[in-house]
C-alpha cells in the first residue's frame, strides 16, 4: 500500500522567491526595455502587464561549452533513406545534417518574452521619478470598491441573512401548503383532553375521541412535514462591490512640436504626461484624452501624431491654448467635466505672444480647468542657472503672474525625469483648490 | 453477466480518486513483483497541479530546491512555452529518493494514472534502486534530508550575509556544475557528522601547530635549479592530489579565499550535480526500463480484465506518442527519442531471447533463444549505463529498424559524409558511434586544476584536453574563467592542450 499524499493543497507561488530574485538581476536591462515602452506605448497603456523580451546580460549562465563550428564530430541520425557511405551532403550554415537536441533550444530562449506585472512595470516606471513611498503605493492601488445593498440573493453567508424576507417566505408558504396553526392543534388536544377527562364515555363519544386523535396525529405529522422556516425561504442580503463614486475627467496636453523640441525633450514630456494621467486614473472612472500640438498653429491630433510627427515653423504658444478653450467650449463643458492640462514647452515663443497666453489663461480658461501643469524642459546645464531664479524665458515669466494668481496652477522647470513628481505635489495634497471651480 | 465482468475493473470512469488511485496500485504492484520481478524501494504518490509542475520543473525536478534567480528564469521560461502550448507537461516526475517519490498530475485521467504509476513508480523506480551507478554514486535514503538541509542552510547563509553574496558564489559554482562531478574515482562518502568532525580535529590541529616564527625566514635569493623547481612542482601536486579533475571539489578545499559558509555553498552544488550524474548517463536506460515496464504491465492488465478496452486504448494512445520517432529529416526532430530507443532496445531483447534469428544467434549467443527474457533484462538494467548497454545490445534488426546512420563531420569539410549505414558493414561502426554518443565523460569539455603555486603567484593552472579538436565557445569559457577567478581569489589560466598530438591549441587567463 503506496502513501499517498494530496500537494495541491499546499501554499501556491513556491516559485515567488525566485522569480523576485530573478527580476532583481535583470533590473537594470528590464528598466531600459519599460523606457522604451514608455516611449512608443500609448498614455493610456504605460501601466498594463508588459511582455519584455527575456533580458540576456545579467541572466547569462556561462559554462565550459564545446564551441560548434570546431573540431570533428559524429552523429548517428535515424530515418536514412537514400544514403550509401560515402555519400556527401552539404554542411549548411557550419551544422551537420541534424546537429542534435541541443541546436534547437539555445535560440528559443534569446528570442522569447515574458509579461511583467502591472506592478511590476509601475515599479520600474516609477523608479527613477523619485515619487514619495505614499505616492507609489496610491498610484499602484487598485480602484476601491464599496460594497452596496443590491437585493436578495439565495446563497449568502449566514452573517447576511436578511429575517424579515425569510420569515415572510416562510409565512407564505406555511399559508400556501396549509401548515395547521399552533392555535388549531392546541384548541384538537384541548378538546381530546377534555372528553379524556371525563370518566364514562358513551360510543359516539369514544369514536369522536378516536376521530380527534386521528386528525390531531395527522395535524402533528403535517407539521413535521412542512418546517416552519424550510431552507427555500431563506432570504441573504446582496451586497454588489461598487468602485467609489467617480466623474468624468478630460485631460489635455499641450505640447510644442516646433522642431526646437528634441528627442530627449519629448520624451520627457512624455512622462510627465503618463504619470499624470496615472494620477487623474486613480481618480476618476473614465478619461479622455485630447492632444493638442503646435507651432505657430494648434490643432488637435491623435496620439502617434502627437509624438511622432515634427512639424516645422515658428512657435505661437497661444494658438494652442485657443484651440483648448474651443475645445472645451465644444465638447467638454465644464460642469460635466474635470478638466486638467498639462503643458510641455521648451520654452520658446515669439515676442508679445507670451503676455497674450497669461491673459487667455487669467481670463477664461483658470476658471475652467481643476488643474494646469506647466513643465518647462530645459537643458541639464541650464539647470544650475534657471534652477532656482524667476528669470527666463518670456513665456515662464508671463507664466509666473498666472502661477502668482491661480493656486490650481502648477509651474517647474524640468532637466531630468526625477524633477517631474514637484509639479503634481500640488495634486496631490488634497487641498480646497480642487473645489476652486464652485 | 454484464455486472461480473465490470466487477473486476480496477475503474470504470476517467475521473480519480484516491480509492481507485490505490486499487489500480495494487494490481500494479501484483504484475510488477510476482511476474516481472521487480525490486522497488517503498512508494510515495503525491498529487500535484500544473503550477507545482512547473516549479518542479524549474528547479531540476527537485522538490526542495534552494532559492537561486536562475530557477525563476527557467520558470518563466518553462511557463511561457507551457501556455503558448509549445509543449504539454510531463505526467509525472519521479525522484531517485527511498521511498520513492512520484508525482502525479492533478489533470491526469483515471487511466493515465495508471500508466503512470507503472511508469514511474516502478519502472524507474526498480532502476533506480538496482542500477549499478545509482546504487554506487547516490544515496537514496539521504537525499530528501540533504536537499532540506541545503535549503536551509542557504536561507540561513542569505540572511546571514545577504542575498547577494550568496548569489555570488552559487553563480559561479553553477558555472562550474559540470565540472563539479567526479567521473572517474568515487566521491569519498562520509556522513557529515563524521566529516564536521574530522575537520575540526585538523583545524585545531594547525592551530596549535601553526608558528608566526616561520614567516620571518628569509626567502632563497637566489633562482631555485630547474631540477629542483621541478621536484617541487611535483610535491606540490602530490599534496593537492593534482590534477584534479572535479574543479568545485578542488576550490571547496583549496580555495584561498573563501569562508567556511562559501565553502560548504560549493559542497552543496557539488553534490547535487553528483547525484544527477548517473541519471545523465542513464536515460535510454532508464526510460526505456521504465516505458517497458508500464507497457508490460497495462498488457497483463487489461488480460486479466482489470482494465477497459477504452482505458488501454487511450494509454496505448500515450504510449505511441511517447516511443514516437521522427527521421532525422521531420521538421519534430530533435535527436533520438530516448524512450522510442529504450524501449524498442528492451523489446529487441524480449525478441531475441524467445524469437531468435540467425542473425540474432550470431551477434548475441549468450542470450539467443534462452527464453530468460526477464532475467536478461533485470541484469541489464542492474549493470549498465547507456553507453555500455547499446554498445551491448544494440541489434542489426534495430539498427534496420531505425535505419540508422552514421554521418562524420571534419572541421576544415564543406560536407558532411555518411560513413556507415544499416548495413553488414556499417553495423558495428553505427553501434559504436552511437553508444559514445552516449559516454557523457567523453563529450563534455574535459577541464582539469594541473598545478598551482601555493607560495608564488598563486596562480591555479588548468589544462583543457581537447578530444577530437573541439574547443571552448570563447566567450563563454572567458566568463567561466572569472567565476573560477572569483572562487579561487587570484588569477587562473587555462590552456587548452590537444589529446592525441599534445599540442597547445590556445592559452588564456584571467586579468
Amino acid at each position: 500500500m503506496p502513501n499517498f499524499i494530496d500537494r495541491r493543497l499546499n501554499p501556491k507561488d513556491k516559485s515567488l522567491g525566485n522569480r523576485r530574485r530573478f527580476l532583481k538581476r535583470a533590473r537594470e536591462e528590464l528598466k531600459r526595455t519599460i523606457k522604451e515602452h514608455v516611449k512608443t506605448d500609448r498614455i493610456a497603456d504605460v501601466d498594463a502587464g508588459h511582455k519584455v523580451p527575456m533580458p540576456v546580460g545579467g541572466s547569462n549562465e556561462p559554462t565550459f561549452r564545446p564551441a560548434r563550428d570546431s573540431g570533428d564530430r559524429e552523429y548517428v541520425l535515424p530515418g536514412n533513406r537514400e544514403y550509401t557511405p560515402g555519400d556527401r551532403i552539404e554542411k549548411q550554415g557550419g551544422g551537420g545534417g541534424g546537429t542534435g537536441s541541443g541546436a534547437g533550444t539555445g535560440k528559443d530562449e534569446d528570442d522569447f518574452q515574458f509579461l511583467l506585472s502591472r506592478e511590476e512595470v509601475l515599479d520600474l516606471f516609477f523608479e527613477d521619478l523619485e515619487l514619495p513611498d505614499m505616492i507609489k503605493l496610491s498610484l499602484k492601488e487598485a480602484v476601491a470598491f464599496k460594497p452596496r445593498r443590491a437585493g436578495f440573493a439565495t446563497s449568502g453567508s449566514p452573517t447576511n441573512i436578511n429575517v424579515g424576507r425569510t420569515m415572510r417566505n416562510s409565512y407564505g408558504r406555511r399559508i400556501a401548503l396549509h401548515r395547521p396553526g399552533r392555535k388549531a392543534v392546541e384548541a384538537l388536544a384541548e378538546e381530546i383532553a377534555q372528553l379524556e377527562a371525563e370518566m364514562s364515555l358513551d360510543a359516539s363519544k369514544r369514536q369522536r375521541l378516536q376521530a380527534l386523535r386521528e386528525e390531531l396525529d395527522v395535524l402533528e405529522r403535517r407539521r413535521r412535514r412542512i418546517p416552519y422556516v424550510d431552507p427555500v425561504d431563506i432570504r441573504f442580503n446582496r451586497f454588489e462591490r461598487q468602485p467609489l463614486p467617480n466623474a468624468n475627467a478630460v485631460m489635455f496636453c499641450l505640447m510644442d512640436v516646433s522642431s526646437s523640441m528634441g528627442e530627449r525633450e519629448k520624451d520627457l514630456a512624455k512622462r510627465f504626461f503618463v504619470l499624470l494621467h496615472l494620477f487623474l486614473k486613480r481618480r476618476y472612472d473614465r478619461i479622455d484624452m485630447v492632444f493638442i500640438r503646435h507651432t505657430d498653429e494648434a490643432g488637435e491630433v491623435d496620439e502617434d501624431t502627437f509624438f511622432y510627427s515634427t512639424q516645422s515653423g515658428g512657435t505661437v504658444v497661444s494658438t494652442a491654448l485657443e484651440e483648448m478653450l474651443n475645445i472645451i467650449r465644444e465638447r467638454y463643458p465644464a460642469k460635466e467635466w474635470n478638466i486638467y492640462a498639462a503643458q510641455a514647452s521648451d520654452g520658446d515663443n515669439i515676442p508679445r505672444d507670451s503676455e497674450r497666453c497669461s491673459a487667455i489663461l487669467n481670463g477664461a480658461l483658470m476658471r475652467l480647468c481643476q488643474y494646469y501643469a506647466y513643465v518647462e524642459i530645459i537643458d541639464e546645464r541650464e539647470t544650475e542657472i534657471f534652477g532656482s531664479t524667476d528669470n527666463g524665458t518670456s513665456l515662464w515669466r508671463a507664466y509666473r503672474t498666472v502661477d502668482d494668481k491661480w493656486p490650481n496652477f502648477q509651474m517647474t522647470r524640468i532637466a531630468r525625469p526625477s524633477d517631474i513628481y514637484p509639479v503634481f505635489r500640488k495634486l496631490f495634497a488634497r487641498q480646497p483648490t480642487m473645489q476652486f471651480r464652485s | 453477466m454484464a455486472k461480473s465482468a465490470t466487477s473486476q475493473l480496477l475503474f470504470h470512469s476517467s475521473d480519480w480518486n484516491f480509492k481507485t488511485l490505490s486499487r489500480a496500485y495494487d494490481g500494479i504492484e501484483t504484475i510488477a513483483l510476482d511476474e516481472l520481478g521487480l525490486n522497488v524501494y517503498p512508494n510515495q504518490l503525491e498529487i500535484i497541479s500544473a503550477e507545482q509542475m512547473l516549479d518542479a520543473y524549474s528547479s531540476v525536478g527537485m522538490p526542495l530546491m534552494y532559492q537561486h534567480w536562475s530557477f525563476g528564469k527557467r520558470f518563466v521560461f518553462e511557463e511561457h512555452h507551457y501556455r503558448k502550448g509549445h509543449h504539454g507537461l510531463a505526467y509525472e516526475l519521479v525522484i531517485n529518493s527511498n521511498p520513492c517519490i512520484t508525482y502525479l498530475m492533478e489533470g491526469n485521467t483515471m487511466a493515465m494514472q495508471t500508466l503512470v504509476t507503472a511508469h514511474a513508480s516502478f519502472g524507474h523506480n526498480h532502476f533506480f534502486k538496482n542500477n549499478y551507478l545509482f546504487r554506487q554514486w547516490t544515496d537514496a535514503n539521504a537525499i530528501l534530508s540533504y536537499m532540506e538541509f541545503s535549503k536551509k542552510y542557504i536561507a540561513k547563509c542569505e540572511e546571514r550575509h545577504g542575498t547577494s553574496a550568496v548569489e555570488a558564489i552559487l553563480d559561479s559554482a553553477h558555472a562550474l556544475m559540470e565540472q563539479g562531478v567526479f567521473r572517474s574515482r568515487r566521491p569519498p562518502r562520509l556522513s557529515s557528522k563524521k566529516e564536521q568532525e574530522r575537520a575540526r580535529e585538523r583545524l585545531e590541529y594547525e592551530e596549535q601547530t601553526y608558528s608566526d616564527l616561520w614567516r620571518t625566514l628569509p626567502r632563497s635569493a637566489e633562482r631555485p635549479n630547474p631540477e629542483e623547481a621541478e621536484r617541487e612542482a611535483l610535491e606540490r601536486k602530490k599534496v593537492l592530489n593534482l590534477p584534479e579533475e572535479n574543479l568545485l571539489y578542488f576550490l571547496e578545499k583549496n580555495s584561498l579565499i573563501l569562508e567556511p559558509w562559501q565553502r560548504e555553498l560549493l559542497r552543496i552544488v557539488r553534490v547535487i550535480a553528483q547525484y544527477f550524474y548517473p541519471q545523465r548517463q542513464t536515460k535510454v536506460m532508464n526510460e526505456g526500463c521504465a516505458t517497458f515496464v508500464h507497457y508490460t504491465i497495462i498488457n497483463r492488465l487489461f488480460d486479466q480484465g482489470k482494465i477497459s478496452e477504452g482505458a488501454i486504448l487511450e494509454m496505448l494512445h500515450s504510449h505511441s506518442s511517447v516511443v514516437f520517432q521522427p527521421t532525422f529529416d521531420d521538421p519534430r526532430y530533435s535527436g533520438i527519442n530516448p524512450y522510442a530507443l529504450g524501449f524498442a532496445m528492451m523489446q529487441e531483447i524480449e525478441r531475441i531471447c524467445n524469437n531468435p534469428t540467425s542473425e540474432d544467434r550470431d551477434w548475441f549467443p549468450h542470450i539467443a533463444g534462452s527464453g530468460q527474457w526477464r532475467e536478461t533484462l533485470l541484469d541489464a538494467w542492474a549493470n549498465h549505463r547507456d553507453e555500455s548497454f547499446i554498445l551491448q545490445y544494440l541489434s542489426p534488426a534495430l539498427i534496420r529498424k531505425f535505419r540508422l546512420f552514421l554521418l562524420t563531420d571534419q572541421r576544415n569539410e564543406k560536407y558532411c559524409e555518411v560513413a556507415a549505414i544499416h548495413n553488414e558493414r556499417g553495423y558495428r561502426a553505427v553501434r559504436a558511434a552511437l553508444a559514445k554518443s552516449y559516454d557523457i565523460g567523453a563529450n563534455q569539455p574535459d577541464v582539469q586544476v594541473v598545478d598551482v603555486d601555493l607560495l608564488g603567484d598563486r596562480q591555479l593552472r588548468l589544462r583543457h584536453n581537447i578530444k577530437n579538436g573541439i574547443l571552448l565557445e570563447e566567450k563563454e569559457r572567458d566568463a567561466t574563467l572569472q567565476h573560477v577567478r572569483h572562487l579561487w581569489g587570484y588569477d587562473v589560466s587555462l590552456v587548452g592542450i590537444d589529446a592525441e598530438t599534445g599540442k597547445v591549441r590556445y592559452e588564456c587567463a584571467t586579468a
